[in-house]
């Protein structure tokens, strides 16, 4: 019944899109451009809370598998001299997109052996490392441009792709952890050793967390490789994952909606501080601590109730007229 | 030979600046069961702090020598110790009790903060750092550089450990450091100040980053906000090598690495320099968890 309503959901969100994206031309290169980055960190965000939030498995290397998927589908679609606005294009921009994605997802699981064995920093540390890794290899193959970078990708991502994209995936990680199956996660992160002894195979769902996490995160970096049209190694190292990994804090480690608002609110915070453009990371890395030390369940806490924040506001604004708040 | 001869003599001069470090890491991971992601970053204001002191001291002191460098690096170690009571004061201690994970946070937020904070208070750009001793040259052949630098780096590396060993080992406070990283709940059952220890233990950590600071600013003589993030992840790997936990691991994994990295940068490629401890670590977390000298920790629910 609820799935039923879920799948209508989402149909209706992908309609709302395709109407939206009727109109990206009317909108400002400047907005347009913010807007898609806030579609592409909503699904970075939202793939690593699957991670992090859910799974409970600390990873810190986001941004390597962000590169595979940018490099891969860059690569596809470049020798397949794709152009946009053909026909052809868009079915294989589409599994381009899916190719990076699987590319990432690989590599999520090779991620995802270690992090049987490994908890909290050392799994934090190690995907750090493989991160930086997949980066050095990746500028040392001549093939890809090296530390020059990957230039002549063809702007294929658009609105309409990148919303479908955050739609599509949004539904995936609400519908997959909010399943029968999907308990588990929650079991794995709340207490790997309970979760063991009344079955839940712990190390499945690790390793679930993870290919599906790398395989989204994949995607994001083909539709950023597609939308900036010039990848290099350096615009995916670790502050990239970093990034990321505060925008699941501050919304919420497992709080869905959270997370997407938190990634919208720190796409626009440095464009909103572009004079103070400088104390840009500074604001993250005390966000960070205190967000832990007053609120470590995040801004939202666990879910963000937008019924009840919406009935809050009205209340704060509403004159107060018998004198009780 | 004597370029193979060179290389060891640069990786053990790294490798003592690494497992200075990683001696850091250790020492609070021992007694916390955290690793301080800002180690690193104290590493760097140590390196900061020798920069801005040095031109004060050289007209007191009547020019650079072991006497300057000396006082340098013992400011440097009193102000980076300061630093790292402060930080586990200020981020870590409210967050003692909570999930392992809050804390891992917090480190990244301190890390991220120091880095970036430093490039505000510093600038962005690299900084020539002083030579504090002269650097003499013993051999200069055509195959073999022998600098005084590198026995200075080894000599006084040496030295510091040494002064570890004889404080962790011999001392009052060293002996309440052992109990405490053996059980928290017993160790304050006897007597001991469970706070002061972990305090002492972060002065005494981050002491030791901001001369390890020093002595890489003598060997690599430019500075920046962000040079701590990689020599600060290598001492990790270090310490994760050697059995974190483990102080004479924490310098034979320093030794290790130092050594790889420099055969890896002069025999295969400079590319992978940053990339080699990285693998090492996964390895070595894939085959032995608890690394060359650790012992193995069941986990008790």
């Amino acid at each position: 019944m609820k799935r039923h309503r879920s799948k209508l959901y989402l149909i209706a969100v992908l309609a709302a899109v395709g109407i939206i994206a009727r109109f990206e031309t009317s909108i400002s290169p400047y907005y347009y451009q913010i807007i898609i980055y806030i579609g592409i960190n909503a699904v970075l965000a939202s793939s690593l809370n699957l991670i992090n939030g859910f799974a409970g498995q600390f990873s810190l290397g986001h941004a390597g598998f962000m590169a595979l998927g940018a490099y891969t589908s860059a690569v596809i679609t470049s020798a397949l001299h794709l152009a946009p606005r053909t026909i052809v294009a868009y079915p294989l921009f589409a599994l381009a997109l899916i190719g990076g994605g699987l590319v990432a997802a690989v590599f999520g699981l090779l991620v995802g052996i270690p992090s049987l064995r490994l908890k909290g920093d050392y799994l934090a540390i190690t995907t750090l490392g493989l991160g930086e890794i997949i980066r050095v290899i990746i500028q040392s193959l001549d093939f890809l441009g090296a530390a020059r970078g990957f230039t002549g990708i063809a702007k294929l991502a658009d609105f309409f792709w990148v919303y479908a994209v955050v739609a599509v995936v949004v539904f995936t990680i609400a519908n997959l952890v909010s399943s029968t199956y999907g308990k588990g996660f929650l079991a794995v992160r709340d207490d790997e050793i309970a979760a063991e002894a009344v079955g839940i195979d712990a190390t499945r769902y690790k390793i679930v967390a993870f290919v599906t996490g790398a395989f989204f995160a994949g995607i994001a970096g083909g539709l950023y490789a597609h939308f900036v049209t010039y990848i290099n190694p350096s615009q995916f190292g670790f502050l990239r994952s970093f990034e990321i990994v505060v925008m699941v804090v501050v919304g919420g480690m497992g709080n869905i909606a959270g997370v997407i608002v938190a990634a919208a609110i720190l796409t626009i915070l440095p464009e909103a501080l572009r004079a103070v453009a400088q104390y840009r990371m500074v604001i993250y890395a005390l966000l960070l601590v205190v967000i832990m030390i007053s609120r470590p369940q995040g801004l939202f806490g666990r879910r963000l109730d937008l019924k009840r924040l919406v009935r809050f506001l009205i209340r704060r604004s509403a004159p107060s007229g018998k004198g009780t708040a | 030979m004597s370029e193979l001869l060179q290389q060891i003599i640069n990786g053990i001069s790294m490798g003592s600046i690494y497992a200075l470090i990683a001696l850091g890491y250790t020492m609070v991971y021992g007694i916390l069961r955290f690793i301080n992601f800002a180690h690193g970053d104290v590493f760097m204001v140590g390196a900061f702090v020798g920069f801005y002191v040095a031109p004060l001291l050289i007209p007191i002191t009547g020019g650079s020598g072991l006497l300057t460098a000396l006082l340098v690096m013992l400011i440097a170690m009193a102000v980076c110790a300061a630093l790292g009571v402060a930080i586990e004061w200020l981020a870590y201690r409210p967050l003692r009790s909570r999930p392992k994970l809050t804390m891992l946070i917090t480190a990244i937020g301190v890390s991220l903060f120091l880095e970036y904070g430093g490039q505000l208070v510093f600038g962005p750009d690299p900084k020539p750092f002083p030579a504090l001793v002269p650097s003499t040259m013993i051999v200069n052949s055509k195959h073999l550089v022998l600098n005084s630098n590198a026995l200075v780096v080894i000599g006084t590396a040496l030295a510091l450990m040494l002064l570890l060993r004889y404080v962790v080992f011999r001392t009052r406070m060293g002996t309440a450091m052992r109990a405490v990283s053996f059980d928290h709940r017993a160790a304050s059952l006897m007597g001991i100040n469970i706070d002061s220890v972990i305090s002492f233990t972060f002065a005494l950590g981050s002491g030791l980053a901001a001369a390890a600071a020093i002595l890489y600013a003598t060997v690599y003589p430019s500075i920046n906000p962000l040079m701590g993030l990689f020599p600060g992840l290598k001492a990790f790997v270090a310490a994760v090598l050697g059995g974190i936990g483990n102080l004479y691991g924490a310098a034979l994994g320093g030794l290790i690495i130092g050594l790889l990295e420099t055969l890896v940068t002069g025999y295969i490629s400079p590319v992978y320099r940053d990339a080699i401890s990285f693998a090492v670590l996964i390895l070595i977390l894939l085959f032995r968890p608890s690394g060359i000298l650790g012992h193995h920790e069941a986990e008790k629910v």
